[in-house]
């Protein structure tokens, strides 16, 4: 009994630390989607944020340092898409992978002429990155029965980076649902043309969530190379920006069921990378290819409508022409 | 001499001249990348010891995807490298197909036999290696728990694997192992997060020795492990230098040596079945100034010890390879 819960600890320790760049992507793209703009290139700017965030770290020795250079850098590529599908009206899926290409191209050419390792950048240590953080008297509670392990366990060391992407959770919500400025995102994602009636501009609406979008992307990336590693690697995000536009669906655009999504996402993640094969009552073997699969089939499922209609912002993807 | 025959003279110089200086070596590695501080660094090294020494030049070329294997090992063989050697059990189909195409040129391949005329297949006993360090393993845990995580889940890595546990029980029945396997596509060579990831859950169950057998996966395994304060075991090269005084060992599977070997020997390599072992310093352990102080006399004594057994033939490890089955897990 004691070991099962041990090993559930382990298995929910893990789910979080998995979720919090999905849970970033995620949030970015859900204040990009809100406004009406289609965010493909999630992935794309966690890729570049992941890097500039490691050779920022690298070059300076401090890894909040790191975060500013790589929401610098994913500020930068939201803009280009900004200015391309905001500005330039331009197709905002076809800019948005231009963005992933860009991204997976340059980090790789610009760390191979800059540290000549094939791409990656050196490996970080002492402050270049994130340590643990143990939340007081989590020492003194990891004996209490039950709570114990959950608190000093579960809840306590991990990265700064995870808490602060939890408590972004209910900032978003408050942003989205409780301020003006919120109300008119939204907005300008249902029906541009109401809020510009309105006398708001949609073009600097849509730049400001955009903005946010940038930010939030560049945690994420941040967190991948200087808190989960330790240096950049190619491709290092692995798809994660792709599983956070599903993950986005699944929660219907809403902050709260982001966190939900997100975290069941991890949760498959950790299970298959903890129990590789699945043993039930001793009849059947689950392959291990088959936990590995998880999180796609279910994101298969999820598009395919099995939670429910999914609707998103309804001017998403479309570019904003001011009637004449 | 009209104009035109200038033209093709000079035509033909350029193509002689362009001829000769492609006799040279070629080396293609594999996913992990050139900079995996592992298997794939190894070759990288050896083929630039052989560069220094001789002042000749190599064409190098990393994939990046499956499908380029076949295509970056035609390119070279139709530009006239010669011999080329790939670091990988992934090139055994392509390079079956391939060195029939082109009869004359010599080909290396390492951890895989592929049998044609115009290929020398280096293999080496890892999984002798690798009991050697999970004698080492056994007698640095003091909780009684190891961890092994491989790279991709395929019989090369079960045999690093089979082997460990054997070193492991043969020190301590008692012992436990906990094995985890990256994943199951090439990919799982270069994922130092989900290594981390996986070191993470193994220091949960109670291990405190862990040995990355996963290419570039294992920077990852070796970084949480010296991070968790637990010790690691590093693969391949000599990876005792990443971490000082966090890293046991490291299984040392001399590629380095049989890449030199191969550039050294240029277009009259000899082909044929290679296997690189314990005797002839093919395979060893690694000892310097890095892990002197927590690799202890006691430790050195029992792996040295084990080294001799095998030697004598006292003690047979077995190779999972040659059954698909492994005596211990």
């Amino acid at each position: 009994m004691m070991d099962s819960f041990i090993q559930l600890i382990l298995t929910l320790d893990m789910s979080i630390r998995l979720s919090v760049v999905l849970l970033l992507a995620c949030l970015a793209g859900l204040f990009s989607e809100r406004s009406g703009i289609v965010d493909i290139g999630l992935e794309g700017k966690m890729l570049v944020a992941a890097f500039f965030a490691a050779a920022g770290a690298y070059e300076t020795g401090s890894a909040w340092v790191g975060v500013l250079a790589g929401c610098a850098a994913s500020l930068v590529f939201s803009m280009i898409h900004g200015l391309a599908s905001i500005t330039y009206r331009g197709n905002q899926l076809i800019s948005g992978v231009a963005i992933n290409f860009l991204a997976s191209g340059m980090t790789v050419v610009l760390g191979n002429a800059w540290y000549r390792k094939g791409g990656q950048t050196p490996t970080l240590s002492g402050d270049a990155r994130f340590h643990d953080i143990t939340l007081p008297f989590a020492e003194a509670l990891s004996d209490v029965p039950v709570l114990g392990p959950i608190y000093s366990d579960l809840l306590s060391g991990h990265k700064p980076l995870v808490y602060l992407a939890f408590l972004i959770v209910p900032l978003s919500w408050w942003v989205l649902y409780r301020t003006r400025f919120g109300l008119r995102l939204r907005a300008v994602g249902e029906n541009p043309a109401s809020v510009d009636t309105a006398g708001i501009s949609v073009v600097k609406l849509r730049y400001q969530a955009l903005i946010i979008t940038g930010i939030l992307c560049g945690i994420a990336g941040a967190y991948l190379s200087t808190a989960q590693a330790a240096g950049f690697g190619k491709e290092m995000t692995a798809g994660r920006g792709y599983i956070a536009l599903a993950a986005l669906i699944f929660a219907k655009w809403r902050p709260w069921y982001a966190m939900g999504a997100c975290l069941l996402f991890g949760l498959l993640e950790a299970i298959s990378n903890l129990y590789p094969s699945i043993n039930i009552f001793g009849l059947v073997t689950i392959p291990v290819q088959f936990t590995q699969a998880l999180p796609y089939i279910l994101t298969v499922v999820i598009l395919a409508g099995f939670v429910g209609k999914a609707i998103p912002p309804r001017a998403g993807g479309e570019p904003y022409v001011k009637e004449q | 001499m009209t104009l035109m025959q200038k033209f093709l003279g000079a035509a033909a110089t350029l193509a002689i001249t362009a001829g000769a200086a492609v006799a040279d070596p070629a080396i293609i590695f594999d996913l992990g990348g050139k900079f995996d501080k592992s298997f794939n660094q190894a070759a990288f090294a050896g083929a630039t010891k052989w560069a220094e020494e001789t002042g000749g030049s190599f064409r190098e070329i990393e994939l990046t995807s499956e499908a380029q294997r076949e295509q970056a090992l035609r390119r070279f063989a139709e530009s006239g490298y010669n011999p080329i050697v790939m670091t990988g059990f992934g090139f055994a189909s392509s390079l079956d197909v391939v060195s029939q195409d082109f009869p004359d040129t010599k080909f290396a391949i390492i951890d895989m036999v592929v049998e044609q005329p115009n290929v020398r297949s280096i293999v080496f006993d890892a999984h002798v290696g690798s009991y050697l360090v999970g004698v080492a393993a056994a007698k640095a845990s003091k909780s009684n728990t190891v961890g092994f995580i491989g790279g991709m889940d395929v019989p090369l890595i079960r045999a690093f694997a089979c082997g460990y546990v054997q070193g492991v029980k043969a020190t301590n029945p008692d012992a436990t192992v906990i094995q985890n396997m990256t994943g199951t596509t090439p990919a799982a060579w270069n994922d130092p997060v989900k290594g981390g990831e996986l070191t993470k859950a193994q220091i949960g169950n109670g291990a405190d020795v862990v040995y990355a057998a996963a290419g570039g996966t294992g920077v990852g395994v070796l970084q949480t492990a010296a991070d968790e304060g637990i010790l690691s075991i590093g693969v391949d090269s000599n990876q005792n230098y990443l971490f000082p005084g966090q890293v046991l060992t490291s299984m040392l599977k001399r590629v380095d040596v049989a890449v030199y070997d191969a550039f050294k020997a240029g277009t009259d390599l000899e082909t044929g079945f290679f296997a690189m072992g314990l005797a002839d310093g093919g395979i060893d352990y690694a000892v310097d100034d890095n892990n002197a102080e927590i690799f202890s006399a006691e430790i050195a004594a029992a792996v040295e010890a084990a080294k001799a057994a095998i030697l004598s033939g006292s003690v047979t490890v077995h190779d999972y390879q040659s059954d698909g089955t492994c005596p211990v897990s």
